[in-house]
């Protein structure tokens, strides 16, 4: 067990955990932080997409060892910004305004895909986007909608959610 | 909670070095094999685990004298920004964009892809076409294996216990040509059914040299296909030549 210290969401942390502890346990168990979801545990669906140093990763993969000094974005603080306007991330508002949910455990995690994707430049095309999540549920059609329907970076009026 | 050995961090490669001399030890670059496959299949799980995550001499892509030489630790994702990747080893940067999502190429490494040494690993066929060398260092010192006889049978390397995989260096030969191609069940993110890697240099009237064909997903091992090579060596690339490498191809993957 040591000690690792990190940002989350734009504030410190410190967790006193083993090192291979894998982020994905570390933020909901030990940060309490559960908007981060467990799908598969292996990599494969991505439900549990979280950004590290702006890159889009799987947190069910990396040991919190290599967690250390850098910085982590999950679904609670992807608002953050927004917040003080009193609205939601860009992204969010379109998945709630297209329905771009059916049981809601990967849309944590494509909303932080996508947001990787977008900040990156990517262009909106649900074809391009597609590749990133591969879910195949009902409400696939209408999160790719919610994507890629969207101006590429955040700006937007703010009283979106009157 | 997969289980959680513990883990060392060492910022030098020489510190890297004697854990590895010291006993049992996991080294871990990416991660995507290590809780991805091994800790949820409940393989045996080590006395100890070896971050390779901050030594940074297993970092960076240059063009050397000797070929196009990358560190272990590169990622997909820097292969795919990498514009010398992507003049001198299109073939490598096509591979790299098709091994699992964003989410696998920002985390998965090269060295990763070859200690994993799947027979699906989709970058080896690639290292065999090319006649790629695999730098391998330990306390022992460094040696440099041919990707040929690297892979030695199903997920056996020839790679010792006490090294590891430093850099991978590519040759570049005038006028040599290499394609990929990979089939899977659907266009992203699937493991590939059969992945193929071929080189070659055209000669016009002598036809093609130095072919090489190598296959992923058919055998044990990531694989050259020897009799295949013959068919296209020396020959010019006509549709009936084409016809009987396919042939030989069909009844060499048969016999594995």
């Amino acid at each position: 067990v040591s000690a690792y210290r990190f940002l989350v969401n734009g504030a410190p942390a410190e967790v006193n955990v083993p090192g291979m502890r894998r982020l994905l346990d570390v933020l909901r168990e030990d940060l309490g932080l559960t908007g981060t979801k467990e799908g598969c545990g292996e990599g494969e669906c991505g439900a549990c997409s979280v950004l590290l140093d702006g890159q889009v990763v799987d947190a069910c993969l990396v040991p919190i060892a290599q967690v250390e000094g850098r910085i982590v974005r999950t679904v609670e603080g992807l608002s953050l910004a927004a917040r003080e306007r009193g609205s939601l991330d860009t992204l969010q508002e379109a998945f709630l305004e297209h329905g771009a949910a059916q049981c809601g455990i990967c849309t944590p995690g494509m909303l932080m895909a996508a947001r990787a994707y977008l900040d990156a430049g990517g262009g909106p095309t649900t074809a391009r986007f597609a590749k990133r999540s591969p879910a195949t549920c009902a409400a696939a059609p209408a999160t790719r909608r919610s994507s890629t329907r969207l101006p590429p970076s955040r700006p937007r009026p703010t009283d979106a959610r009157q | 909670m997969p289980a959680e050995p513990p883990i060392d961090t060492p910022r030098h490669l020489f510190e890297a070095y004697e854990r590895l001399a010291a006993g049992p030890t996991r080294p871990i670059a990416g991660g995507t094999d290590v809780h991805g496959r091994d800790h949820r299949r409940a393989r045996a799980i080590p006395d100890r685990m070896l971050d390779l995550s901050r030594i940074d001499e297993l970092r960076g892509i240059a063009l050397e004298a000797s070929g196009l030489v990358l560190g272990a630790r590169t990622t997909y994702t820097e292969i795919r920004r990498s514009a010398l990747c992507r003049e001198h080893l299109p073939a490598l940067v096509e591979a790299s964009a098709t091994i699992g999502a964003a989410q696998i190429q920002n985390r998965g490494t090269l060295g990763g892809n070859i200690a994993n040494a799947s027979p699906a690993g989709d970058t080896l066929p690639i290292l065999l076409a090319a006649d790629a060398q695999i730098l391998v260092g330990g306390q022992r010192g460094e040696r440099e294996i041919a990707a040929k006889d690297f892979f030695i049978s199903y997920r056996k390397t020839a790679l010792a216990p006490d090294e590891l995989i430093l850099q991978v260096r590519f040759p570049l030969g005038q006028g040599r040509e290499l394609r990929f191609r990979k089939v899977g069940t659907r266009r992203a993110q699937a493991i590939s059914k059969v992945v193929l890697a071929l080189a070659w240099r055209d000669v016009g009237a002598q036809g093609w040299l130095d072919v090489r064909v190598a296959l992923g997903s058919v055998a044990a091992t990531p694989i050259r296909a020897a009799a295949t090579e013959r068919v296209l060596e020396g020959a010019r690339p006509t549709p009936e030549v084409a016809d009987l490498a396919a042939e030989t191809l069909r009844r060499g993957a048969q016999a594995n």
